[in-house]
């Protein structure tokens, strides 16, 4: 009973999650300008995040923890990298 | 090690379930939000709902699953929800400030203009 709770439960989270990064994927293609890009570029960070731990709920193991950790810090120094980019024209001065 | 969704009472289920889906539901809606506004200043507020409690409902659904699953308290997921607590604000500051700074650069009426005096005027 309650792994048919949970189970259903983490297929309606995937479900949702894929969904928008699928929408953010979107934002992505179309952005006007190149912040638009960079910021739906970190949201599709932390989505893929939020589903790798949905992931380690789903199959019980701990593994799928340490590589959301190393996503969402990834994602961190991708982003800031970027918006360091865009305000100065280069990223080590 | 492989942890069984079977050996959570229901309540606990439910309570995981409940903050799992709030957790996807809140995701999805700041993905929507984000399509939706027209200016760059209103979407860059959308995507911290992902960030705030869609982290934090599905890092609490991870922590009460692996926590109930294994009998003793796990709370490693904690370093995640505090990562992502701290880092996105100022993720998201400065590229506000770069755009900001492409905006007066490309001279777009629509933003405000730096303040006489301050720092942010001539070449930044």
């Amino acid at each position: 009973m309650s792994a048919i709770i949970i189970l259903t439960a983490v297929g309606i989270a995937q479900i949702m999650l894929v969904l928008a990064m699928a929408i953010v994927a979107i934002r992505i293609f179309y952005g006007p300008r190149a912040q638009d890009r960079i910021i739906g570029l970190d949201a599709l960070y932390i989505n893929a995040m939020l589903l790798l731990a949905t992931f380690g709920i789903g199959t019980g193991r701990t593994v799928y923890f340490e590589a959301a950790l190393v996503i969402g810090l990834i994602g961190f120094v991708t982003t800031v990298s970027l918006a360091k980019f865009l305000m100065r024209g280069e990223v080590i001065e | 090690m492989i942890y069984h969704a079977a050996d959570i009472p229901v309540w606990g289920a439910i309570l995981i379930a409940s903050f799992m889906i709030l957790g996807g539901a809140l995701a999805l809606i700041g993905a929507i939000g984000f399509l939706k506004l027209s200016t760059f200043y209103d979407r860059i507020h959308p995507p911290t709902l992902s960030t705030s409690w869609g982290t934090g409902g599905i890092m609490m659904a991870s922590i009460l699953f692996f926590t109930f699953a294994s009998g003793r308290p796990v709370l490693h997921e904690i370093l995640i929800g505090i990562f992502v607590t701290v880092t996105t604000p100022v993720t998201f500051m400065l590229l506000a400030r770069a755009a900001l700074h492409r905006d007066r650069a490309d001279g777009n009426p629509d933003v405000p203009q730096p303040r006489i005096g301050s720092d942010l005027q001539g070449p930044n």
